[in-house]
């Protein structure tokens, strides 16, 4: 069966092999699973979140495992673009898989200075821009719960790259997701991944305090995935560009759900915990699970929703 | 050997201890992974099937022991995660992924001085049943709950376990001043020390180490999603005398840079 498929984007598009990618912040740079599954089998890897600068992140305790989920408070550390293309890029099978590189600033002009740096890197496919991570106090959750933030922030990435594919990940923490979309899709983005973690919390009764030295985090993993399905589903009816879908994604069926409500392709976040060969088990399992669910054409199937009148 | 992910049968789940003690501990056998080769120190990470959904992340353990048939590792029921292990039968399956992370040297002619607190004795029954010159091996460990609760057995065979147990106010100045007096003893031989046990113990032993100036690696115990280095949930601080500039200062993974550290290398 014939998983290979295109995001079709206002300026770019960007091929993928199958519809299986893995999310920022749960994959490392890739390299990390290499000895898991062949990343050259996944349809791309989106690496973990990049800065112009090095950043530490935020104090610890920054994880905490909930009911069906996870919170994070990692504050985004890494080791600034630099480090990403001259020391990570390389060891990275871009030319056989899209390498996705994901990138969050503290201003619009640093996403412009971030998104111009990778616009010449020939081993990155595409920019999904990270309007929408809660973690860090200085900006992140602005940017992704203001609808011109949003905007501005797209079209200083849009005009900052303009040889690559710029995917943007929305927020759920807003009140309508749909008015983001719209208006990242008017100033130019070519894809739109939903969703990020929701803004969540977790206490010790013990010690009486917060379970994360950041009070509050993002929230993933299964315990999320009805709520990204309903955002994928609104945003995808919302918009003409395509929609990857993220959140709490683990199954072969977890992806064909997305794809039903109007996903294309989806991203594995959080699974790559549970086990560190999900993506490649995933997409190892697609073909049989479209075969038994009779689904012939995965294109086709996409967005295939069944509605009564009222919708 | 690069860590693999697999699923394991378990053999057995073995109790230690008194029975109806409140702690509960317990020695984990399973079907020996693929892999052929790892050190003492290194962690898997396990993920019981039933586990389900709603406990997402694998527990890290040290691996206590391998033999050609089996891998052991031994928990105590701390939480959900541990208290669902504690339901395992023969025959359960575990997904394991390891070896992880780096181990503790071994140098067969230094006097060694093996440093543990409660738990933190897993590590080393794998130790000293792989020191090819275990005479030159010598142990304190340091314990709340009976004796019978630990697996010290296993390393007697091979290396005299001298054991205190902290019961009553006092005992824990008299551990700590045995640990003082031992690695005194093993920095006047140009010895090593590693050491393994709650945080607390290892800021103790770090402590001393600086002081006397000897050879020292402890083995850190932070909270892991992954084990594979992707969370960055279990990071710890690098000193200045991190040998790679970049990271000085900084925070490094745990499971990957760790669980052993030299301990004039991380802030704790």
């Amino acid at each position: 069966m014939d998983l290979s498929l295109t995001l079709k984007g206002q300026t770019h598009d960007l091929p993928l092999k199958n519809p299986v990618l893995t999310a920022s912040g749960t994959f490392g740079y890739g390299v990390e699973f290499a000895t898991y599954g062949d990343l050259t089998a996944l349809g791309g890897m989106v690496a973990k979140g990049i800065s112009l600068q090095p950043r530490q992140g935020n104090p610890s305790p920054r994880i905490v495992e909930t009911t069906s989920g996870m919170l994070n408070s990692v504050g985004l550390q890494n080791d600034g673009v630099e480090s990403f293309c001259k020391e990570k890029l390389p060891l990275l099978p871009w030319r056989e898989t899209a390498v996705i590189a994901n990138i969050y600033a503290a201003s619009v002009e640093e996403f412009a200075a971030l998104a111009a740096r990778l616009d010449g890197e020939e081993g990155v496919a595409a920019l999904e821009v990270n309007v929408s991570c809660p973690n860090v106090k200085a900006g992140g959750a602005l940017f992704g719960q203001d609808p011109d933030m949003a905007a501005a922030v797209t079209a200083a990435v849009r005009r900052a790259a303009p040889h690559k594919h710029i995917m943007v990940k929305l927020s759920p923490n807003v009140t309508d997701i749909t008015l983001l979309a719209r208006r990242v899709e008017e100033v130019g983005a070519d894809s739109i991944s939903c969703i990020n973690t929701l803004l969540g919390m977790a206490v010790n009764l013990q010690t009486r305090k917060p379970s994360l030295a950041n009070v509050v985090g993002g929230l993933s993993g299964p315990a999320i995935k009805p709520v990204a399905l309903r955002c994928v589903w609104q945003v995808a009816r919302a918009v003409s560009i395509p929609v990857v879908g993220v959140g709490g994604i683990l199954t072969a069926e977890d992806a064909l759900e997305f794809l039903l409500v109007g996903a294309r392709a989806v991203q594995v976040g959080t699974g790559n915990f549970f086990r560190p060969d999900a993506a490649f088990a995933l997409a190892a399992e697609l073909p049989a699970a479209c075969h038994r669910l009779g689904i012939e054409n995965l294109e086709a199937f996409c967005g295939s929703l069944q509605l009564d009148d009222t919708f | 050997m690069q860590p693999n992910s697999c699923e394991l049968k378990v053999l057995d789940l073995v109790p230690f201890g008194q029975t109806g003690s409140a702690s509960r501990f317990f020695a984990l056998r399973l079907t020996r992974p693929a892999w052929e080769t790892w050190r003492p120190g290194q962690f898997v990470m396990l993920r019981p099937r039933n586990f389900g959904l709603d406990i997402p992340w694998a527990r890290p353990f040290g691996i206590c022991h391998m033999t050609t048939r089996h891998m052991i590792c031994f928990f105590q029921v701390r939480g959900r995660g541990t208290q669902r292990m504690a339901e395992l039968r023969h025959g359960d399956i575990v997904r394991v992924w390891g070896p992880l992370g780096r181990g503790f040297v071994m140098e067969q002619d230094t006097p060694t001085l093996l440093l543990a607190g409660g738990m933190g004795i897993v590590p080393f029954v794998g130790y000293v049943n792989l020191h090819p010159k275990p005479w030159n091996v010598t142990m304190l460990f340091g314990h709340r709950e009976h004796i019978s609760c630990y697996p010290v057995d296993s390393i007697n065979e091979h290396v005299p376990v001298d054991s205190l147990r902290e019961q009553e106010n006092g005992d824990l100045d008299n551990f700590i001043y045995t640990i003082q007096e031992r690695m005194r003893d093993i920095a006047d031989q140009k010895g090593l020390v590693l050491a393994c046990g709650p945080t607390p113990f290892m800021r103790t032993v770090q402590a001393f180490a600086t002081e006397m100036g000897v050879r020292c690696q402890l083995s850190l115990e932070n909270r892991m999603a992954c084990g594979v280095g992707a969370c960055l949930g279990c990071v710890t601080r690098t000193t200045k005398a991190w040998p790679v500039e970049t990271r000085r200062e900084s925070p490094v993974q745990v499971c990957t840079h760790g669980p052993v550290f030299w301990a004039d290398q991380v802030e704790l």
